[in-house]
């Protein structure tokens, strides 16, 4: 029996009706056949967030990203004009990675007047132009205006750097991203510029890591030991529903209504959290961020706890409602596994209580992130058996129903172009 | 002249400062993980009916001119977040169900 009300089709998968309500297959996340599709059909087709403007402080500054999934490292570099652009991270003579420190495979960031290769001291200038070439002479016929640095599409919508790997693509960023994300358009990311970076390495498909973080019906009972005991109770016995979910396109999201932490019982919340006026949703005493925009808090909830933005294939901004967010990035690696980022955003700190309530957060945040990754690995494990392989999804996990199928279109989409041919 | 890592009002945890006075949630994290549950039980209990005073302490000061006794000392209640998970929680150093999972911080503001 829910408590909330649900759409007038009785349910919020029913409200989809493309969703249909049948046991789902995992086999999208088990199959190595399938992930080798995904490299073309998705990650070479999608917008994908590699960053935020703050990582690009001033003129020179870049970072690189590894696209493992593509088989592809993007450099991202500030302009000369203070714009952003994004190059594919490959040196036009041999073919040597560009940009990279001890590593070949890790990334690097930093701040140059211009891009030099180790190999044969090839030069690029910000704008990827080809600017020296040692012992040009022995060339032949080389002009230098042919072998700048291949551009990536790269666009910034709110702060958040996008790349398109696609020679074309077939959207732009906007218009990709679609009325509900953007509908965020407003809210103050820029202001948030204090931030933790955490990284994982996980035994488990992408897609499955992105399902963990997209459902909260796991939360009272995987996360049960993270409370006081009279806390896990209470939330076990009363179960998860969410007030609002909502597909748009490729995206979707989930909205939750709040818990006051400090109007519960004491005994209801570790002693640290009192001392610190913090804990899993964040500081108690939020920074004060006047108007909102529209696309926030959908459902209107009061209290509201937070929005999680999905935003296809492999992005979330997750924004509580105390003042601060989350970005997670999921990045294949294999069919079973992937590169996990977290990113914990806060309106920097003004003074040590502030700061003290932030690191409570992000502690807490790796805590539960411990227990998800360990569970995923399970998970995986256990659907490569192929002992079962379809399952049932509730209501609450609309948005994982989604996910796959989102995927599965994709793929579709992507074998039927290429098969016509 | 004195030896003492922490400012003169907090003399009394002195002895956790070498191992706790740590920069980095990293070190903080293997810190704990290499630890005793009674190690950690005796430095929660010295430091938690503090913690306020400590926090105080250092707001006495702008966050981004920590004189060096009470930066060590903010780095001490960093690692007393960090161990509270352990007891008042997990009771034990890991967090439960997490087994060998391990997520990095890569990145973290400065102090």
């Amino acid at each position: 029996m829910s408590r909330l009300p649900k759409p007038p089709e009785g349910s919020w998968t029913e409200h989809y009706p493309e969703l249909g309500t049948a046991p789902v297959s995992y086999e999208d996340s088990i199959s190595p056949e399938f992930y080798e599709l995904e490299r073309e059909a998705i990650f070479r087709r999608a917008w994908l967030n590699v960053g935020r403007v703050e990582q690009l402080p001033r003129k020179g500054s870049y970072f690189t990203k590894e696209v493992r999934v593509a088989r592809t490292s993007v450099v991202v570099v500030r302009d000369g004009g203070g714009g952003v652009r994004a190059f594919f991270n490959v040196c036009r003579h041999r073919g040597n990675k560009l940009v990279w420190d001890e590593f070949p495979g890790e990334e690097t960031s930093g701040f140059c007047r211009q891009f030099t290769c180790k190999y044969h001291g090839w030069r690029y200038g910000l704008d990827g132009a080809l600017n020296f070439v040692q012992q040009e002479g022995e060339f032949f016929d080389l002009d230098k205006e042919d072998f700048g640095l291949v551009p990536v599409h790269c666009e910034v919508w709110a702060g958040f750097i996008f790349v398109n790997l696609a020679r074309e693509p077939e959207q732009s960023l906007h218009d990709f991203l679609g009325p509900m994300v953007t509908a965020l358009d407003g809210y103050p990311f820029d202001k948030m510029t204090e931030r933790f970076y955490y990284r994982a390495e996980v035994g488990a498909n992408w897609k499955l890591y992105m399902d963990a973080f997209q459902e909260f019906y796991h939360a009272p009972v995987l996360h049960a030991k993270q409370t006081p005991a009279k806390f896990s109770t209470a939330a076990q016995q009363s179960g998860f529903e969410a007030p609002h979910y909502q597909l748009d396109g490729p995206h979707r999201l989930v909205s939750t209504s709040g818990i006051v932490a400090w109007e519960l019982a004491s005994d209801m919340r570790k002693p640290m959290e009192d001392i610190t006026r913090s804990g899993l949703f964040g500081p108690w005493d939020g920074p004060e961020l006047g108007e909102m925009p529209p696309g926030l808090n959908p459902a209107g909830c009061d209290p509201w706890g937070l929005d999680s933005f999905q935003l296809w294939p492999n992005f979330v901004i997750l924004i509580w409602s105390g003042g601060w967010y989350l970005t997670y990035q999921y990045w294949p690696t294999s069919y079973n596994t992937h590169t996990f980022e977290g990113n914990l955003y806060f309106v920097p700190a003004r003074n040590a209580r502030e700061r003290v309530a932030h690191e409570m957060a992000a502690v807490t945040f790796k805590e539960y992130g411990l227990q998800d990754g360990n569970t995923l690995e399970a998970t995986q494990m256990s659907l490569e058996s192929r002992a079962v392989t379809h399952f049932p999804l509730n209501d609450q996990e609309i948005l994982c129903r989604h996910l796959h199928k989102v995927a599965a279109d994709w793929v579709e989409d992507y074998k039927k172009n290429h098969t016509e041919v | 002249m004195t030896d003492r890592l922490l400012p003169a009002g907090f003399a009394e945890l002195e002895p956790f400062a070498g191992t706790w006075c740590l920069a980095t949630e990293t070190e903080r994290y293997a810190r704990r993980m290499a630890s005793s549950m009674e190690e950690m039980r005796t430095f929660y209990d010295a430091f938690f009916p503090r913690l306020e005073e400590a926090v105080a302490h250092c707001d006495t000061f702008p966050l981004d001119a920590l004189p060096e006794d009470a930066r060590r000392l903010l780095q001490l209640v960093y690692s007393l977040v960090m161990v509270s998970m352990s007891i008042e929680i997990f009771h034990q150093p890991k967090a439960v169900d997490a087994a060998d999972a391990e997520i990095e911080r890569v990145r973290e503001p400065v102090p």
